[in-house]
């Protein structure tokens, strides 16, 4: 079965983050008093094969502890879905 | 006495690096491609800068799986030297053989521009020739040069001299106007407990001889070389 | 299909009717639409210079030290010690007006493949930048990306940006200007060519997989930009340093072992203009299979190959016995290598996809049959206006005002450091930059050797404007000033000529002047041009830029020890002039003072003195081999004041000001002069040195020599900037502190206004 991972990475709690300031700032001068926080990450999109979703899962957890994401500045999560065939991106 | 620099994709400091270690100080100098698992034949690596894979996901965070790097712990298990010079900087730290990480510096901009740093600590291999509290002139270069780390991992850093430089003024205070990418507490470079391995961001190949408008760094691979001379070399 | 209407016609693809025609005629049959294509991006004005080239043809091209001349994807200048530099200068105006990062970032790949295709290894980068007003949003937004832009592509690729020059007005609010330097080195024998030799060679492709990014990029260039650019965003390439840097140093080990016959980049109009332009060169033919080239995406047919602008590619003739070295070397530095071809002697490009031929066109047709156009030229009406500059019209400050303008002058941001924008370049990896961003040239040390290269960029947009000839010929003369003020002889030059819709009769007659400005210059100053660039249609709803012919210089410094720098050295030295400055109203005319401090821009600049700036340069060079000179900073922008306040600003320390009096330019009793034009006044062909006064005797008989007049104006003393005037009394008085604050945070300050 073929499943699309979603790694989402962003900066740990207490750590500054100048990107997501900048645009909070900006908003804020763009009129969005509202905006609280702004934390800016990335995401990676991996396309793989597995069994099922909870060795996808597995997988992707490993990857993203071993390489993604770097354990002492950043955070993460995993979205697992399976992925529909002919489906693009 | 060999060193050797380690080429990765990428990377675009290494011949600088082997100019000054070869034409400048006068030693023994190789190209080591990023594939080499041998590095027995060697006294000291430099980790050289540039954007070894292209920086991409992270600075130094693809380097550090090349096959070169694997050999590189038994090279400091071994108490050989280690150098790493901006990018190698941050493949040593996402290698695990210095504490911490980088963040992207604070202006959110690349920063080449000289520096003044403070040697706070000349008892390594690195810094010998240094004075000690010295102030010196280097050039730095990088985007992520931002050093982060816990802060009691900070406190052991420091109560155990492995600061090694810090960004300062002119006049020798780690103030915040002197810091360029907003790194904890001012570090520039910091030394493993072993006192093998160094990791620094600023540059010591760029200012190695007058004509480029300081020599201040030619110092780093000048006390390499006599430390290597005095002790690691018999113990080989 | 992506990218392609169903509607494609050749009006679509940028063709004009009767070059339809001609294609008809010529082939002697309809062509198809993959061939339609073909021709639609090589008779581009970006890939035919279809408006230009009768003009290029009037430039001088060569000279004693001219290895390689225009017509190779760079020129190669010989440098002695068995070394040649090759250089040259390209725009990427229009793709970085629409994304300006990515833009500008391909510029610099671009430009950079252009060299290594000359089998030197590429060592500087320049970026010539023109944008709007720093207070206008979409010019801070277009500064702001093309700059990131160029220091994420450039510092990746370990090439330090070491100069250039940027420079703000109106007329490229909507048109900013990113024109990009790269110069490089090789020993002679390493020289490689563009060039398809050898039947039954093969032809590679090396670097990155084919995609269908940028189909019709250089039709695009070659367009006016209008509301519809923006839609047209699918044709901006998106750029890989990483794959570049891995590219050059797998193409220089590839030419290092002897494996490449002929190298050529591709860019615009890929693998159609690579394999058209080295098949014409050599007076070959090539067969292609496209399905042989990597791709990136699937179902791409013969038309989205050929057309593809996808970057950091190379194409290689390579003979047959040493494709498998060049296999693995490219497999060694992790790339794509794929045999795409055959070299054969049909004198055709023929296409393949899947045994059936997709095209099959003379390559003499393809890559020089364009037709050529001689528009009409008529003088700019503006011209009658802007020429009216009576001293009338210029309200004289008096001398209190004088220091406020001088600092209004040193802080506006055409004048101001640049230093917020350089300190983003790497301008010192490969540790040769001796004298980096921030001077009028860079000074580039080549290990092994005594020698420095120079490398400058310069125009003056406005200039060139209220005075075509006269302006290109400045362009000329300020690059070869900046070359000489460092001690180094001016070699040749390479340019961009930016300007508006050629087929307007007054931009064209701007590029007719302008090309004859330059052409006059190159001759007296012995400055020959090795090729470069032609970007037209720099124009949104008829508001066209300043014509703006960039000029690139590379000059030679014997012994780089020896080399001279603008700052004062020692307190007591002597201050004086080389050359002439005016001191009268038309002077004021395109100055930056006009513009700052009268809000005009106006006047009929004087073309500059090229017997005069000859002898200038011989007193330069030769002053330097003789260890005469202390420093030494050529009048451009804000004039004399401003070149005395710069000397200050990079003053060694102990010797950070300077008296004078300007008694000694012979202004004396001359009725036209004024103040403000002796100050501020530009268009003078003229240096501001400084020497110890026991060379003075030597200093005289050396100008004297060469018919330049030496005029003694003061002292480096102080910490200020004071002007006496004729009776001795102190006029004005700017302390350096002043000076130098106002230098440094003139553009920051302007980009937050």
């Amino acid at each position: 079965m073929k499943f699309r991972g979603t790694v989402t990475i962003w900066l740990k709690e207490g750590i500054f983050d100048p990107q997501g300031a900048a645009v909070k700032g900006s908003l804020e001068t763009m009129g969005f008093r509202e905006v609280e926080k702004v934390r800016i990450g990335k995401s990676i999109v991996i396309s793989l094969e597995a069994q099922g979703v909870e060795e996808a899962g597995k997988m992707l957890e490993e990857m993203a502890g071993k390489l993604l994401a770097n354990p002492v500045t950043e955070a993460y999560r995993i979205d697992v879905e399976e992925e529909k065939a002919g489906a693009d991106r | 006495m060999r060193f050797g620099v380690v080429v990765f994709p990428g990377s675009n400091c290494d011949t600088d690096a082997y100019h000054a270690i070869k034409d400048v100080a006068g030693v023994q100098c190789e190209h080591v491609w990023h594939t080499t698992t041998d590095l027995s034949g060697f006294d000291a690596i430099v980790l050289p800068g540039g954007f070894s894979y292209g920086d991409y996901l992270r600075c130094g965070a693809l380097a550090r799986f090349s096959p070169v790097m694997e050999s590189l712990y038994g090279f400091v298990e071994k108490g050989r030297l280690v150098i790493g010079i901006c990018n190698g900087f941050q493949v040593l730290l996402e290698a695990g053989l210095l504490p911490g990480a980088m963040l992207a510096n604070d202006v959110l901009e690349f920063r080449c521009q000289w520096v003044n740093l403070k040697v706070e600590n000349n008892k390594t291999p690195f810094t010998l020739l240094y004075d000690p509290g010295e102030v010196i002139r280097f050039p730095i270069a990088h985007g992520e040069g931002n050093y982060y780390a816990e802060p009691d991992v900070l406190d052991e850093l420091e109560r155990t001299g492995r600061v090694v430089l810090r960004y300062v003024d002119g006049s020798g205070r780690p103030t915040r106007e002197a810091n360029p990418n907003g790194a904890a507490r001012n570090i520039a470079g910091i030394i493993n407990e072993k006192g093998n391995v160094l990791g620094l961001m600023p540059h010591p190949e760029r200012c190695a001889e007058s004509i480029l408008g300081g020599e201040d760094g030619r110092r780093v691979f000048l006390s390499m070389i006599k430390s290597l001379e005095s002790g690691a070399l018999a113990s080989r | 299909m992506t990218g392609i209407p169903e509607t494609a016609s050749w009006r679509e693809m940028g063709l004009k009717d009767k070059e339809y025609e001609l294609i008809k005629e010529r082939l002697g049959r309809e062509p198809n639409y993959t061939e339609l294509g073909m021709f639609a991006v090589l008779w581009s004005e970006h890939c035919a210079y279809k408006h230009s080239k009768h003009l290029l043809r009037t430039l001088p091209t060569k000279g004693a030290r001219v290895l390689v001349g225009p017509g190779e994807n760079a020129g190669v200048v010989d440098i002695g010690d068995n070394l040649a530099c090759a250089f040259k200068i390209e725009s990427h105006n229009h793709p970085s007006a629409v994304e300006p990062y990515q833009g500008a970032a391909t510029g610099i790949g671009g430009i950079v493949r252009d060299i290594l295709a000359m089998g030197a290894r590429p060592v500087v980068l320049l970026d010539s930048l023109r944008f709007g007003p720093p207070d206008d949003p979409r010019s801070r937004f277009l500064f702001g990306g093309v700059v990131s832009g160029i220091a994420g592509y450039g510092n990746c690729l370990g090439i330090p940006t070491v100069g250039g020059e940027v420079f703000f007005a109106r007329p490229y609010a909507l048109n900013p200007l990113v024109n990009v330097f790269c110069g490089g080195i090789m020993k002679h024998e390493d020289l490689h060519k563009g060039q398809a030799y050898g039947v039954g060679n093969v032809v590679m492709v090396v670097g990155h997989s084919t995609g269908r990014d940028g189909i019709h990029g250089c039709t695009f260039a070659s367009d006016v930009l209008d509301e519809d650019s923006e839609s047209k965003r699918p044709n901006v390439q998106v750029g890989d340093p990483f794959m570049e840097k891995l590219l050059i140093e797998a193409c220089l080990e590839m030419m290092a072992r002897g494996a490449v016959v002929g190298i050529q980049d591709m860019g615009a109009a890929g693998i159609t203009s690579s394999c058209a332009e080295t098949a014409a060169r050599a007076g070959t033919g090539l067969v292609i299979d496209v399905g042989k080239v990597p791709m990136r995406e699937e179902g791409m047919n013969a038309y989205e190959v050929m057309l593809s602008e996808s970057q950091e590619r190379m194409l290689l003739i390579v003979s047959p016995q040493k494709v498998h070295e060049v296999k693995s070397i490219g497999a060694k530095w992790g790339l794509n290598v794929a045999e795409i071809g055959r070299v054969t002697d049909s004198g055709k490009l023929q296409v393949f996809h899947d045994g059936v031929e997709e095209a099959s066109i003379p390559v003499s047709l393809l890559a020089m049959g364009s037709p050529e156009y001689t528009p009409e030229a008529r003088e700019p009406e503006y011209l009658r206006e802007t020429r009216e500059l009576d001293s009338g019209s210029v309200r004289a400050p008096e001398f209190p005002e004088m220091k406020d303008i001088l600092l209004k002058l040193l802080g506006s941001p055409n004048i101001a450091s640049k230093e917020p924008i350089f300190r983003q370049y790497d301008h010192m990896v490969r540790t040769d930059t001796v004298e980096g961003p921030g001077q009028g040239a860079a000074v580039v040390r080549v290990k092994g050797t005594k020698k420095g290269l120079v490398f400058t960029t310069d125009c003056n947009g406005r200039l060139v404007y209220l005075n075509p000839k006269g302006g290109a010929a400045w362009a000329v003369t300020e690059a070869a000033l900046n070359v000489a003020v460092t001690g180094a002889k001016p070699l040749a030059i390479t340019n961009c000529l930016n300007f508006g819709s050629p087929e307007n009769p007054e931009i064209y007659w701007q590029l007719k002047e302008a090309v004859q400005g330059m052409a006059e210059a190159c001759q007296a100053l012995d400055t020959p041009v090795t090729g470069g660039n032609v970007s037209l249609y720099n124009e949104t709803e008829g508001e066209a830029v300043y014509p703006t012919p960039i000029v690139g210089m590379l000059g030679l410094c014997e012994d780089i020890e020896k080399r001279i720098t603008p700052g004062f050295k020692r307190s007591g030295d002597v201050v004086a002039v080389l050359g002439k400055v005016w001191g009268d109203t038309r002077s004021l005319s395109g100055s930056e003072y006009l513009e700052v401090v009268h809000g005009m821009v106006a006047g009929d600049p004087r073309e500059p003195d090229l017997n005069l700036a000859r002898g200038i340069i011989e007193v330069l060079t030769e002053g330097a081999r003789d260890g005469l000179f202390g420093s030494a900073q050529d009048l451009s922008e804000g004039g004399l004041l401003v070149a005395l306040a710069e000397s200050c600003i990079h003053a060694e320390d102990g010797a950070t000001g300077c008296v004078v009096s300007p008694k000694a330019l012979g202004c004396g009793g001359r009725e036209d002069v004024r103040a403000d034009a002796m100050l501020f006044g530009e268009s003078n062909t003229a240096v501001v040195v400084s020497f110890p006064e026991d060379v003075d005797e030597q200093v005289a008989a050396l100008c004297r020599r060469h018919g330049v007049p030496l005029s003694v104006i003061g002292r480096v003393d102080e910490s200020v900037v004071a002007v006496e005037t004729c009776g001795g009394q102190r006029v004005l008085e700017v302390p350096i502190a002043e000076i130098a604050g106002a230098y440094a945070r003139g553009l920051e300050t302007a980009l937050k206004r």
